[in-house]
Order: structure tokens, then C-alpha cells, then sequence
């Protein structure tokens, strides 16, 4: 029997069954309070037998997504274009799965006591008057960015080097410690710039304040090098992969129903990052007390 | 752009070989030293051609792109990873039969049910321990059970299973590959030629660059962790059996080849068995890489416990990582325990019973085994139950948060952790890479290739010199030095605790017994936990990733050099005593200079762990080649990742070899 397979072509596929649901959870929380949630109303209300929540980052999700160990990606942000078309175009091993409801944007943002002070700075042609405020330790001079979490959407280097500006990018290493660094200065109404993001349970917490970027329009950060305008507002996507899309049934259908706000997604995510709960139990919390939003995601026997 | 590279000139002093101490005058003796004069020229020509250009960077001309090719190979190999015929009929068939193989071993352990495996790991550590109802087996079961019933109480069941199944195929093929290379490097010295120098490598390079070219072949999952451990983790047990089929005793040789044993004869009769004991420490070594290997690629999909401990660093949720990370040290104690007492009981010279009863004694243990597992099944119970689980992450956040709030700073006096972070930021590691930036990248690599050849030769020299300039050529030669300037500052703090405490250790025995242990934990955690905590402690930053560095490296360090001090000759120091030197004295002129071979080691062990920190230490803000590396993991940018993970490579390469404590001196001091 091993020598016989040895022989033949290997099988390139695992296959899924609608039994096992296997979603990926890249790494930032507002994505783990979709995919907790999920998990929860699958096994308990679905009848599905088993979730698996992978930890997958995004790039990695889509190869996870186009040979099968992962059936759907809750929330993606549009940061592999390539990889959009060579699996859903080309290979059409992944298929879309509707709006998530959430409307991410990424921007630039200082926070508020600091643009109160200096109102100038909301536009990016200043911002080299005011690097030398942004100076640290490492930055060699230049105005301190904080960075991105590598796994992140960003064009920060490129924006940064195409608009001249005098800053230098710190590498935060993780969404965790990037959140970390700013909640720390922020309580020491230290200045500070960063890339940020909505949503965000940790701006419940914080007011920033967005800085102008040359405008977002169609094909302005193609190719990437030539970047020179700000971020789009993205509707946040669904993906799923198309074996699983077509033979997934219930669990299929109920991925395609989920759909829900920035603030309620903003109270998982607060629950799991801020109050330390484990991903299930935040979850099970939301589910019970919003009955009324979940009702409709289930399929009709 | 100040020049301040003192720090570096004393690294530069604990590598250079001590000047005779008597003579006429330090300046004299310095003259009649030709190595100490080439270094000092070498760092003079450093210094003064820094101090001249302040401007080091690799020139613009001499790089190449070496980034497209990459980002071509990977299109083609995501366009092709399954439709090519190399991949059909020969990677996704590696890939397949491990992925099976997994999860047949993953579903076996699920049928025994938790109480069959707890019973299965109890029994066999009993047989390890001699299988008696003496103090050895009974403690070895008792760890066993103690493990096996943490991680059910602790809620992490469930990853720890998917954790060894990983293990025990990684660990079987890892294994046999170890052992058949090793019988090609024991049996004939040309493959031992061509061998020992792979071996040399592969043990100086950071687990993490392992990783990303196995990614590329096989895709996420399990099947590129398969591979990477298999070939991190294989080299110890092909050393150490070669080493063990070299030692062997020449007068047991030499009496079976007098009976007329075939060639064959003697390797199964006489080479192989003399060669048990090391190829036993061997296999317990490879089971360690394997331990720490398969958590640290959980970063590329393969699940089990480092799940919970990457989900942590990204919530920096100390509780949520706490009941993982001590699931992992209890497994690789046990583990550890185990294998060693298999080892130990090689040495009993005669067999305690007869195989008749040996293989008694194992239908015994299997059907004790089965009927647990039986048991389980019939009481419905193969999975731990829920409610014999308690939560730790709760009262471990809140004590954590008590000491980063009482820790971070305001200290009187201290100051607190966050306010050292940015000091040793400021003082130590912004100078180094200053002075490292400002050096010309010719006298950069002059220095490396003189400190290569005063620790090993030619060889050496030429080797680090490739190595630099390999980064350079790549146009990575920034982002190396900034991380070179990390492992220098982190390494000097790891040698001077190292050293300090080592040497107290040796002297006083108390110290000795008390510090033991917490080493064996600290040298089994896997690289990730560090990490966690300092983000809280130090922030984030070059500084958080060194500290982590300091500590993940200290244990080796602490290990060696109190092991050296306490194997040298006691009729030396015995000798100093009765000519009445003092305490003072006694260390500095005899044990120290007479422990200089494994305090080389330890240099050389040292330098090896803190790159490998540093370069993890990317993911809490250390920056440079480290976050390049997980960029390119996670972004699926190869050209980028692949690159970086060469420059880390090449660094790991030139600080060996700069540190190298030359063959002679290392076997010495290993034996």
C-alpha cells in the first residue's frame, strides 16, 4: 500500500467536512472576538461538532484558505492583493463571503492633548516642524513613528520616504506591544505619532486624533514603492474556502449570515484584551446577553 | 555621530589570550606578543579610521539585489506547489506521510484517553528507573504522574497531546537520521570530514531561520515544522554517535577481531553497545531540540502548546501563557529524567533479569496499559474532565500587574526596570551601534577577521570575513549592525553575571545546590515565555529583547563555568593554599586561569544563545533582522525574510568563529 502510493501522485487537498469548522484567527483581538463568537453559536446553537481556531497571521490565511486546512477568514483587511487574485481569480480555490459589517481604517494619529496644543500638525505638511517633538532614543534624530505590527497592512515606509518627512519607523514587533507602548504614553501625556487603526477596544480608552494624508483614490498605492496618498476606509470582508462554501451546509450558511457593528465587536474585544477574559468565555458573555442580534444568523431547519 | 567604541574594545579583551604576567613591564610583554599586536592594530586601525570617516556604510556599488530572485521563486512555488511534478510526487508526499503520521500518533493518544496515557507515562518511567520498587523508579513514576496530572488540572490537555504526538514523530525520524549519519561519521573518516564542519554550523544557527525555507516548500503547517525540527534537532544524536563509535575501547575491539568477528559483527556486537551511553545522552539531547522547536513553530501553524503562549504575546496575557509554558517544563523534565535514567542503567554491567522476564515485564506494562485505557472508554472518560480544572491566569495577571505597577519606575534610588531599559538603551546599546555605524565596513571586517584568526587560524578569519561581507553584499549591512550591536551589549551583561555567579557557585556549595534547579527550568522554558514579561518590565525595545537575551543565556553560561572551576585539579589549588595565597588569590591565579578552557565554551555557548534571543526579541520591538524575519514570515515575503534570515545566519557564523575556543581546547573541556 506504501509503495503503491509512493508511486502515484500525492493528494494536494485536505478535505473538509461540515462536522469540523476550521476558522482562521489572525493575530489581533477584534479578529479573535469574531472568531470566539463564531466558534460559540457554531457548537452550541449550528450543531457543528467541533471549531478549531487557528492562529494563522493574514498572508498565511490565504495559502491556509486555498489548500483547505482552514475553511474562512472572518475578517480581512485587503492586504493581499496578490494572493486575492491568484486564489480567487485564477486557482478559484477561495470564494467571497460578504461584508462583516465592520469598517476598518487605517490612519495616522496623534493623540488629543497633543493636537490640541499644536492643531498644525493634523495636516501631514507639517509634520517635519514637528518631528523633533517625536524624537527617542533610538531614532537617530529623526521624529519617532510607531509602527505597525509586521503582519500588518502598512505603506508607512514608503509614505514616509515619497512625502519627504523626517521621521524614522519604530518596529513594535506585535499589535500587543505597539498598544502597550502608546496606553504608556499616553498616560504620561508623552507626544507621540502613530499608525492606528478602527477598530479598536483600546480607543474606548484614549481619544486620537487622525492626521491628513493625501487622499485615498483607486490604484494610488500601485505599486506599493509609488505610495503616496493615505488609506481607504475598507468594509471588512469575509473569505471562504470554496470547497467548504459549497458543501460547509449549515456552518457555511451561518459564516455567510454573521454580520455585526464595530461596537459590538469593540465589547468581545474589550472583554478578551482589557479584562484578561479567556476568548470563550467574552464570547459566551456577548452571546447571551444579544440573543436578539444572533437570532438571525442562524439557519432555518 | 559620537565614536565611542570602548565597549567594544573590552569585548575584544575577554577573547584575546592573557599576556605572560611576569617579565620586565606590561608594555614589553605586550612587544614580544605578536597576537596582541595584530589586534591592536586592527582595533587601532578601527578606531582611527571611525574616529577620521564617521561613516560606515557598505557601499552602494558593492550589493546585490538578491531580493527579486526570491520574491520569483516564491510566486513560482505558490503558483506550482501543487500541480508541479517535484512536488506531487516527491515534497507532498514527505508532507503527507507526516501529516498522517501526526495524526495517527494524535489519534492513538486520544483512544488511550487520559487516563491510559497518564498510566503509559507512569509505567515507562518506571522501567527507566530500573523498574523496582526502589527509591529511582518510584520517584521517576512519581514525576511522570505529577506532569501528566498538571496539565489535565491546568487546562492545557488537550495542546500537550497535540504537542507530543508532534514530538514523538519528529523525535523517531530525527532519531534514525541522527543515528545512520552518525554511523557514516563514526565508521569513515572521509564523511566525518565532511560532516563535522555541517554539524558545527547547524548548532550555531537560531532555530528561527530553520524555519522559513521549510514554509516555502511545504506551506504552513505541520509538515514544514516536521522538517525544520527533523533537521534542527538531528545533529546532536549523529555527533554523539559518532563520537561514541570513535571512543570505543580499542582492547574490546581488538579482543573481538581476535575471535574472528566479520566486520559487521563487531559493529552490532561490540562497537554499538560500547557506544550506548553516548548515543543514549545524544537522543535526550535530540528530544530537548525537538521540545523547543515544536513550540517555537507554532508561529507557523503547527498548533499544540505553543498556541497559547504565541496568543499570549499577542494580548501580552501572562496568565494565559503561565499554564503552557509550565505544561512544557514539566514535559521536558520528565522527559529529561527519563532519558537519562535509560542512560544511567546502560552503565549497570550485568543485567539485572533475564529477557525472558524483560519481555514479560513489557506485555505486563502493555496490558496495564490497554486495561486503563479500556477503563477509560468504558466510563466514558478519554477526555480530562471539566471540572477538575483550575484557572491560574486570573491570580498570575494580578500578581503580574502588582509588580509592573510597583516595578516600572519611581523606585527611590533603583529607579525601576523602565527607567534601567532606557538607560541601557542610551549608555550601552545606541553607543555600540553608533560606534559600529561610524566604523568603516573595511575596518569592520579587518577587526573580524583578525579576532577569527587568533581563536581559529585561517579558517576561521576567512569564514567571518564572508560572513560580513555576505551581509554586506546583501544590503543588510544596517539592520546587521544594529543587531550585532544588541548581542554585544546583551552578551557582555550575560558573561559578567555568567562568570560572577558561576565562579560563586563553584566555591560555595550551597549556592551550587540551590541555583541547580532553577537552572534546569530556566534552560528547558522555550525562548518565547521570556518574552512575555519584559514588555511589561522594560517596555518595548531593543533593551526588553536584550534582558530577555541576559536571562534565556545566563544558565549555560552559569553551568559551564562552575563546572570549570570545580573540575580543575585540586592539587593545583591545594598547591596555593599551602603557599598561603589568599581566597583572592587562589581565583584569580590559579582557578581562573586554569578553568580558562570552559570559560571559552561558556563565552562561545553564550554568544551562540544571546543571537538566538535577540533575534526573537524582534517580536517586542528589538527591530532590526529579527522583525525583518517575522515579516517575511507573516507577510509571506520571502525575499525580504529569507535575506534577513541569511544575515542572521552569517552573524551567528562570524560570532562563532570569533569566539571559538579552537578544537582542542572544546573537547577538552567538554569531556
Amino acid at each position: 500500500m506504501v509503495a503503491l502510493s509512493a508511486c502515484s501522485a500525492a493528494d494536494t487537498k485536505s478535505s473538509g467536512s461540515a462536522d469540523e469548522v476550521t476558522i482562521s484567527v489572525p493575530s489581533w483581538v477584534g479578529a479573535r472576538a469574531n472568531a470566539e463568537v463564531a466558534k460559540v453559536l457554531l457548537e452550541d446553537e449550528v450543531g457543528v461538532k467541533k471549531v478549531e481556531l487557528k492562529q494563522l497571521d493574514e498572508p498565511i490565511a490565504w495559502d491556509a484558505l486555498n489548500n483547505g486546512k482552514a475553511d474562512a477568514i472572518l475578517e480581512d483587511w485587503d492586504g493581499q492583493p496578490k494572493k486575492q487574485e491568484l486564489y480567487i481569480d485564477q486557482k478559484k480555490t477561495v470564494v467571497k463571503g460578504g461584508d462583516l459589517g465592520v469598517t476598518g481604517h487605517i490612519g495616522w494619529y496623534v493623540p488629543k492633548y497633543y493636537a490640541d496644543k499644536h492643531p498644525e500638525i493634523l495636516d501631514y505638511k507639517n509634520l517635519n516642524k514637528f518631528a523633533k517633538d517625536f524624537k527617542s532614543d533610538r531614532s537617530g534624530g529623526k521624529g519617532e513613528f510607531i509602527g505597525a505590527a509586521p503582519s500588518y497592512t502598512t505603506y508607512d515606509a514608503h509614505l514616509i520616504k515619497n512625502l519627504k518627512l523626517n521621521f524614522k519607523i519604530k518596529d513594535t514587533g506585535s499589535e500587543a506591544v505597539q498598544i502597550k507602548e502608546i496606553q504608556r504614553k499616553y498616560a504620561d501625556k508623552e507626544p507621540f505619532i502613530t499608525y492606528w487603526w478602527e477598530p479598536l477596544w483600546a480607543n474606548a480608552d484614549m481619544d486620537m486624533v487622525e492626521v491628513k494624508l493625501p487622499e485615498f483614490k483607486e490604484g494610488c498605492n500601485e505599486p506599493e514603492t509609488k505610495t503616496e496618498c493615505g488609506y481607504a476606509n475598507t468594509p471588512l470582508q469575509k473569505y471562504f474556502n470554496a470547497d467548504f462554501a459549497k458543501d460547509g451546509g449549515d456552518a457555511a450558511k451561518f459564516l455567510k449570515n454573521f454580520k455585526w457593528t464595530t461596537e459590538q465587536q469593540n465589547e468581545v474585544a474589550m472583554s478578551i484584551a482589557k479584562d484578561k477574559m479567556s476568548g470563550e468565555a467574552a464570547a459566551k458573555k456577548w452571546v447571551k446577553e444579544n440573543k436578539d442580534v444572533w437570532e438571525s444568523w442562524i439557519p432555518k431547519k | 555621530m559620537s565614536v565611542a567604541p570602548s565597549p567594544v574594545l573590552e569585548k575584544k579583551d575577554s577573547v584575546s589570550p592573557p599576556g605572560p604576567t611576569e617579565g620586565p613591564g606590561p608594555l614589553a610583554a605586550l612587544v614580544r606578543n605578536p597576537k596582541a599586536i595584530a589586534l591592536l592594530v586592527a582595533v587601532l586601525v578601527a578606531v582611527v579610521s571611525a574616529a577620521v570617516t564617521a561613516n560606515g556604510v557598505w557601499p552602494s556599488d558593492l550589493t546585490f539585489d538578491v531580493r527579486s530572485p526570491l520574491d520569483d521563486v516564491n510566486t513560482w512555488m505558490a503558483q506550482n506547489r501543487d500541480t508541479h511534478p517535484i512536488f506531487l510526487y516527491f515534497l507532498l508526499h514527505i508532507s503527507n506521510t507526516s501529516e498522517s503520521a501526526v495524526d495517527g500518533v494524535l489519534s492513538g493518544l486520544e483512544s488511550l484517553g487520559f487516563i491510559g496515557v497518564t498510566v503509559a507515562a507512569v509505567l515507562i518511567s518506571w522501567y527507566a528507573g530500573g523498574a523496582k520498587l526502589r527509591r529511582r523508579s518510584l520517584t521517576l513514576a512519581g514525576i511522570a504522574f505529577g506532569t501528566f496530572a498538571v496539565i489535565g488540572v491546568l487546562d492545557v490537555w488537550e495542546e500537550a497531546m497535540e504537542t507530543l504526538a508532534l514530538m514523538v514523530v519528529c523525535v523517531a525520524v530525527a532519531g534514525l537520521v541522527g543515528v545512520l549519519l552518525g554511523l557514516a561519521a563514526g565508521l569513515s573518516d572521509r564523511a566525518e570530514r565532511i560532516l563535522r564542519p555541517v554539524f558545527d554550523t547547524m548548532q550555531v544557527l537560531p532555530a528561527f531561520s530553520y524555519l522559513l525555507p521549510f514554509v516555502l516548500m511545504f506551506d504552513v503547517g505541520t509538515p514544514a515544522v516536521f522538517m525544520a525540527t527533523v533537521i534542527y534537532s538531528a545533529p546532536p544524536m549523529a555527533r554523539l554517535t559518532s563520537l561514541g563509535l570513535r571512543g570505543a575501547d580499542a582492547a574490546a575491539l581488538e579482543a573481538s577481531q581476535s575471535l574472528g568477528a566479520s566486520a559487521w559483527q563487531r559493529l552490532w556486537t561490540a562497537r554499538l553497545p560500547l557506544a550506548r551511553k553516548p548515543m543514549l545522552l545524544g537522543l535526550n539531547q535530540t528530544i530537548m531540540m525537538c521540545l523547543s522547536m515544536v513550540v517555537l513553530a507554532t508561529v507557523v501553524g503547527a498548533g499544540g502548546l505553543g498556541d497559547p503562549i504565541f496568543t499570549a504575546i499577542s494580548t501580552l496575557d501572562v496568565g494565559l501563557a503561565a499554564p503552557a509554558g509550565i505544561a512544557i517544563v514539566l514535559i521536558a523534565i520528565w522527559l529529561d529524567r527519563t532519558t537519562a535514567a535509560f542512560g544511567e542503567r546502560v552503565d549497570d554491567s550485568a543485567p539485572e533479569r533475564s529477557a525472558f522476564v524483560t519481555r514479560i515485564l513489557w506485555a505486563v506494562m502493555a496490558a496495564v496499559i490497554a486495561g486503563a485505557a479500556v477503563l477509560g472508554q468504558a466510563l466514558g472518560r478519554t477526555e480530562w474532565p471539566e471540572n477538575w480544572v483550575v484557572d491560574i491566569s486570573q491570580p498570575i495577571n494580578e500578581a503580574f500587574g502588582w509588580i509592573e505597577r510597583e516595578l516600572g519606575s519611581g523606585v527611590p534610588v533603583l529607579g525601576g526596570t523602565l527607567t534601567w531599559a532606557s538607560g541601557f538603551t542610551r549608555w550601552v546599546i545606541n553607543p555600540l551601534f553608533d560606534a559600529l555605524l561610524a566604523t568603516p565596513w573595511w575596518a569592520v571586517l579587518l577587526l573580524a577577521g583578525v579576532l577569527a584568526y587568533l581563536a581559529g587560524r585561517w579558517r576561521a578569519a576567512v569564514t567571518a570575513v564572508l560572513a560580513l561581507g555576505a551581509i554586506g553584499a546583501m544590503g543588510l549591512w544596517n539592520n546587521s549592525m544594529d543587531t550585532l550591536s544588541q548581542v554585544i551589549a546583551a552578551l557582555v551583561v550575560t558573561l559578567l553575571l555568567g562568570f560572577a555567579i558561576g565562579v560563586f557557585a563553584a566555591r560555595v556549595d550551597w549556592v551550587d545546590r540551590m541555583i541547580r534547579p532553577v537552572l534546569d527550568t530556566m534552560q528547558t522554558l522555550p525562548a518565547f515565555i521570556y518574552l512575555i514579561p519584559m514588555v511589561g518590565l522594560f517596555g518595548s525595545g531593543p533593551a526588553a529583547g536584550a534582558v530577555a537575551a541576559v536571562i534565556f543565556a545566563l544558565p549555560a553560561v552559569i553551568r559551564i563555568t562552575s563546572q570549570g572551576v570545580r573540575q580543575i585539579d585540586p592539587s593545583a589549588l591545594e598547591a596555593a593554599r599551602s603557599l598561603g595565597a589568599s581566597t583572592g588569590q587562589q581565583l584569580w591565579q590559579v582557578q581562573l586561569p586554569l578553568a580558562r578552557p570552559a570559560l571559552l565554551v561558556a563565552l562561545n555557548q553564550g554568544v551562540v544563545l544571546v543571537l538566538s534571543m535577540v533575534v526573537i526579541g524582534g517580536i517586542i520591538g528589538g527591530g532590526a533582522l529579527g522583525v525583518d524575519v517575522i515579516r517575511g514570515l507573516t507577510k509571506g515575503d520571502l525575499g525580504l525574510g529569507l535575506t534577513s534570515g541569511i544575515a542572521i545566519v552569517c552573524l551567528g557564523l562570524l560570532l562563532d568563529r570569533i569566539s571559538q575556543p579552537g578544537k582542542d581546547v572544546k573537547e577538552r573541556a567538554l569531556r
